[in-house]
């Protein structure tokens, strides 16, 4: 077993990702303290339930179809082996032994008691944790690209800014009654892997002529009933006028966003009804008018936070590891294992991995508290004690050294973690739907399986190559689907589950939502008309052409009149 | 109804009075937002006035009768409507320093915020203050004795800590 040198490996104790100060441990305990006293009297008749609910929803816990559910915050994604082993520990305690990883960097447990929360939740402060504003009408966890500080195409890691914006967010006195739940995420890189242009506020990291950093910050995209790419507000905000340029929209949101209609109180709908242009005014004059020093960014405290983001101490290796080149074509299952799920890492000799939560027929983002420790073993022996947790709902071990993989696979292997199927079709996002969700109209976990197993032969996968299929319950679209390449909606139509397909969303900087192909199908007929749609893509597709450049190219039409024709065929569509 | 200051249930001294009623020589009294230009202009020597404003209310069409107010109360419809908050933002950014109300169905849980905010004193029905007595209200505000903002009104700043800490 090579592993790295035990004087490099730091377990518990990364320096790769921020660490609580007093400040920070006691804000978390009282936040414990205060939940626990809401419970309290919640149980003795001070708080009604309706009065109750905000709470218990900014603590993260919902009240679901059989249980509660238990919403834990994964700020930006970054997890320590540490606290990977604690949400083992609390899934076989508190929870039936696994838990679910969502689309916004969250852990959730599905069958926690109300009267355990707030031991659950000091559980996780011990270890630096906490499930604060994972639901509610408030300013949510903050999410950012996963391969940040890795990424070989970054500007910039967006964690110190998501950090900051965690803090800057928590318990604020003014926008925790917002008239609906405000989602922002940050990118620092090239490629958006954090679907910043479908969030209530998008920060992108960019440098201005000056060679500064700021933000271009974009406003009013979202998922739900209604979707909408978000636009872009202001091209440049300096990193000095951050925060008080986000409070100069938070206020306007606050003020005049709709509180009429839950479906229509999100910011989306304001800058759609509004218009850019106008939202734009108003969050201008309000910034204008405010006094920017009183609150303003204070330089030495986001030097402080991004000081905790400082790469671990890599090696000197080669750009290109001679054993990895051997090892890969000896072992054709791991060879396929590097192709598929390893990325290029900005630091020669290194690599970042993708841990798929998708194997074949599963559930897409379960994790047994066996993986967990897994991972955290595997993040301790290889990778610095340091995690990731992706919108795509897998795992990430962001520096592996080349030289280690195969020994990193064996590991991954032995604890069924080592499906080779990063990006490909079944590497499938899903919401928990009907099997779960009190709001579902329609199974998504048991679609999302069905195609799974229809393309269960992985060398097919990657013929087909990268293809995101995104599957949601209901129209409330946790599932993503609208910037699925293929979107799948679970609806219901007297009384029989049917599902509406689209094609063509897309959830990166080129983003675009997904066109409706045709009528609903159902459940059992979702993955041949998947598989259909796929060989036609196959049949059509240019040499490297993606899916997604395919449907622009060649049209909805094109792509529809299969399935029509298919219909005729005989297949009922 | 129960008003809430420091922490502690208090009597109220403001009367509100009903828009057609007339306005007294002497005491303290709350009129509508529709009545404020009208009592304004007739205010008798040694009339407080104050005024109950919707949390919708354009903070600019007060700029004019803040210097002359002694209260503003701002109507909460329900506790989850945070409008108040930033109203009461935008009152205080306008120079008012007199006493800002919150009236509604706030909850003890909201005291931190609404303190933070710039309120002084919370106005709640009677039905709600024999649930949530003076204990509940002032552990409320002690939770939250370090905030990460700044600009808003708290004991303590974290931020201000952490720079003072960082000199030493
Ligand atoms: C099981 C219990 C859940 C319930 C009751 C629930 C409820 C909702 C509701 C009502 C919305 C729509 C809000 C709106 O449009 O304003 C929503 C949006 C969303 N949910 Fe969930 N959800 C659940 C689980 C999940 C899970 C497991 C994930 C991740 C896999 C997730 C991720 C999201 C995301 C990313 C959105 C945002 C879409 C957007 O608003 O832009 N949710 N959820
Ligand atoms: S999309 Fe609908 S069914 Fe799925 S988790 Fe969200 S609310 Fe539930």
């Amino acid at each position: 077993m090579t592993a790295h040198d035990p004087s490099l490996a730091r377990p518990n104790a990364p320096t790769t990702t921020y660490r609580y100060d007093e400040y920070d441990a006691t804000f978390v305990r009282e936040r414990v303290a205060e939940f626990r006293e809401q419970v309290r009297r919640r149980l003795e008749g001070a708080l009604t339930e309706d009065e109750f609910r905000p709470f218990r929803l900014m603590n993260g816990l919902y009240l679901q179809l059989h249980a509660y559910m238990l919403r834990v915050a994964i700020p930006y994604g970054t997890l320590t082996a540490r606290q990977m082993r604690r949400l083992a520990d609390i899934a076989d305690k508190y929870d039936r032994g696994y838990g679910h990883f969502t689309t916004r960097q969250n852990l959730q447990y599905n069958w926690p008691k109300l009267v355990d929360t707030p031991d659950i939740l000091e559980s996780l402060a011990e270890v630096e944790m906490h499930a604060i504003q994972t639901s509610g009408n408030c300013i949510r966890n903050v999410t950012a690209d996963h391969f940040s500080g890795v990424a070989p195409d970054e500007i910039e890691d967006p964690r110190a800014t998501a950090e900051f914006l965690r803090q800057w967010s928590s318990a604020h006195p003014e926008f925790s009654f917002l008239p609906r739940k405000f989602k922002i995420a940050v990118t620092g890189a090239e490629h958006d892997r954090a679907a910043i242009m479908v969030h209530d506020v998008g920060l992108r990291i960019v440098k201005n002529d000056a060679g500064e950093i700021g933000y271009q910050v974009v406003v009013g995209g979202g998922l739900g009933r209604t979707p909408f790419v978000g636009k872009i507000i202001r091209d440049y905000v300096s990193r000095a006028d951050l925060l008080a340029y986000l409070e100069a929209i938070m206020r306007v949101y606050n003020r005049f966003g709709r509180r009429d209609n839950k479906y229509k109180a999100r910011i989306k709908i304001l800058v759609h009804e509004k218009g850019i242009d106008e939202v734009r005014a108003a969050v201008e004059a309000e910034f204008a008018a405010m006094n920017r020093s009183v609150f303003s960014f204070d330089p030495d405290e986001f030097e402080r936070i991004a000081a905790f983001f400082t790469p671990p101490p890599y090696e000197s290796l080669p750009a290109e590891s001679a054993k990895l080149r051997t090892q890969r074509v000896a072992h054709p299952a791991f060879g396929n294992f590097v192709d598929v799920n390893v990325s290029p890492h900005r630091v020669p000799g290194y690599a970042i991995v993708t841990v798929s939560l998708k194997p074949i027929g599963g559930i897409p983002g379960d994790a047994t508290s066996q993986q967990m420790r897994v991972l955290a073993d595997a993040s301790e022996r290889f990778g610095f004690g340091e995690l990731r947790v992706s919108h795509e709902q897998n795992i990430i071990l962001p520096h592996v050294k080349q030289e280690d993989l195969f020994d990193l696979w064996k590991l991954l292997d032995g604890a069924h973690l080592a499906t080779a199927n990063a990006g490909l079709v079944s590497d499938i996002i899903s919401c928990p739907g009907l099997d779960y969700c009190s709001l579902a109209t329609a199974r998504s976990i048991p679609v999302a399986q069905a195609i799974s197993k229809r393309f269960s032969d992985l060398s097919r996968q990657r013929r087909i190559g990268k293809l995101g299929i995104k599957i949601s319950g209901c129209i409330n679209a946790c599932g993503h689907h609208h910037v699925g390449a293929i979107g799948i909606l679970g609806l219901e139509k007297k009384g029989q589950e049917s599902y509406q397909i689209t094609l063509g969303g897309d959830p990166t900087f080129s983003a675009s939502i997904g066109e409706i192909l045709g009528p609903g199908v159902s459940a059992e007929q979702v993955p041949d008309v998947i598989e259909h749609i796929v060989d036609f893509y196959l049949a059509e597709r240019l040499e490297g052409e993606a899916f997604i450049e395919t449907w622009r190219r060649i049209g909805h039409a094109r792509f529809k009149d299969v399935l029509r024709r298919e219909g005729e065929d005989g297949a009922d569509i | 109804m129960a008003l809430i200051s420091d922490g502690r249930f208090i009597e109220d001294d403001w009367r509100r009075l009903a828009d057609e009623e007339a306005l007294p020589k002497s005491g303290k009294v709350v009129v509508s937002l529709a009545r404020l230009e009208h009592a304004l202009a007739h205010l008798p020597e040694g009339v407080s006035l104050g005024v109950n404003i919707p949390n919708t209310t354009d903070p600019t069409s007060l700029t004019r009768a803040l210097s002359r107010l002694e209260l503003v109360e701002i109507a909460f419809p329900a506790f989850a409507d945070g409008r108040g908050f930033s109203l009461a933002r935008l009152i205080r950014r306008a120079g008012f320093t007199g006493e800002l109300r919150a009236s509604g169905r706030l909850l003890a849980d909201q005291y931190a915020h609404a303190l933070g905010c710039g309120f002084n004193t919370i106005e709640i029905p009677d039905e709600l203050a024999e649930r949530q007595g003076e204990s509940q209200w002032q552990a409320a505000r002690a939770a939250h004795a370090r905030t990460y903002q700044r600009g808003y009104v708290a004991p303590g700043s974290i931020l201000d800590a952490r720079r003072k800490a960082a000199a030493q």
